[in-house]
């Protein structure tokens, strides 16, 4: 897009103090992208695995309950629950709500805290599966 | 010096009349996988086993491949609208945008083909294995 360079840019990412709100919003689309790239690629795995044989999920299966598998597992389950969480605080944002400086600061910390509990709440219950 | 700014360029031009329609189907499939995803949590916590046999049993339900199948399209959908963004946000070069989000789209498609049809083989296929 042509702009003249001798106007003023607005400033931008540099000069503002971080909190929560900025942490969130990066983290939707870091954590968008990716569920979108590596989470797609997973579930598409274990679907034609399941689909095509007892082998093919078995070598899945060795792979998804290595510890690296259960690394990109636990980061996946922590980013869907993040990027839920902050798209619901999207939803509110949407309708005009929730703006002020206080209230928007405690729902981004919200959404963090919550997307670990329940990280952690879902890895503890499928421990306990087969 | 050029004297005339960018939204010179475009004014009385019109809005490309597609942006409120992404935003829209952006919001729209959120919805459609939050709700399908916490099916898909919570049956997947109550499974006994995540073994081949109860996977496949499980799927091959109707009850099981029907939402799945929501899923896969809601997921997908939703996937490639957010990451078309993001590369509409940090691709400027023209030729560059443009065969980033071909290969996005070939990707979303291809990937969620893939996906599709494992389940219809394992809901139509009685034995799977």
């Amino acid at each position: 897009m042509p702009r003249n360079p001798s106007r003023p840019l607005s400033p931008h990412l540099t000069i503002w103090k971080w909190g929560p709100h900025m942490l969130v919003s990066i983290l939707h689309r870091i954590t968008g992208a990716g569920l979108a790239t590596v989470g797609a690629a997973a579930l598409v795995w274990w679907l034609v695995a399941a689909a095509t044989s007892a082998e093919a999920y078995a070598d899945f299966v060795e792979v998804a309950t290595s510890w690296f598998g259960i690394l990109v597992g636990v980061g996946l389950t922590w980013a869907l629950f993040q990027h839920t969480l902050s798209g619901i605080r999207h939803f509110v944002l949407d309708m005009g709500a929730g703006y002020e400086l206080s209230t928007n600061k405690r729902w981004a910390l919200v959404t963090l805290g919550l997307s670990l509990a329940l990280t952690i709440a879902f890895w503890l219950l499928i421990v306990g599966i087969d | 010096m050029r004297v005339r700014s960018a939204i010179g360029e475009v004014r009385g031009l019109g809005s490309a009349r597609s942006g409120a329609h992404h935003w829209w189907l952006e919001r729209l499939t959120s919805i459609s996988t939050l709700l399908l995803f916490i099916w898909f949590m919570v049956s997947i916590l109550r499974m006994p086993s995540l073994g081949h046999g109860p996977v496949v049993e499980w799927l091959s339900s109707p009850l099981v491949a029907i939402p799945m199948l929501l899923l896969i399209v809601s997921t997908f959908w939703h996937l490639k609208l957010g990451l078309q963004v993001v590369i509409e946000d940090y691709v400027h070069e023209e030729g560059t945008k443009l065969f980033s989000i071909t290969l996005l789209n070939f990707f979303t498609i291809a990937g969620a083909a893939s996906a599709v049809f494992a389940v219809l083989k394992i809901a139509f296929g009685g034995d799977a294995s």
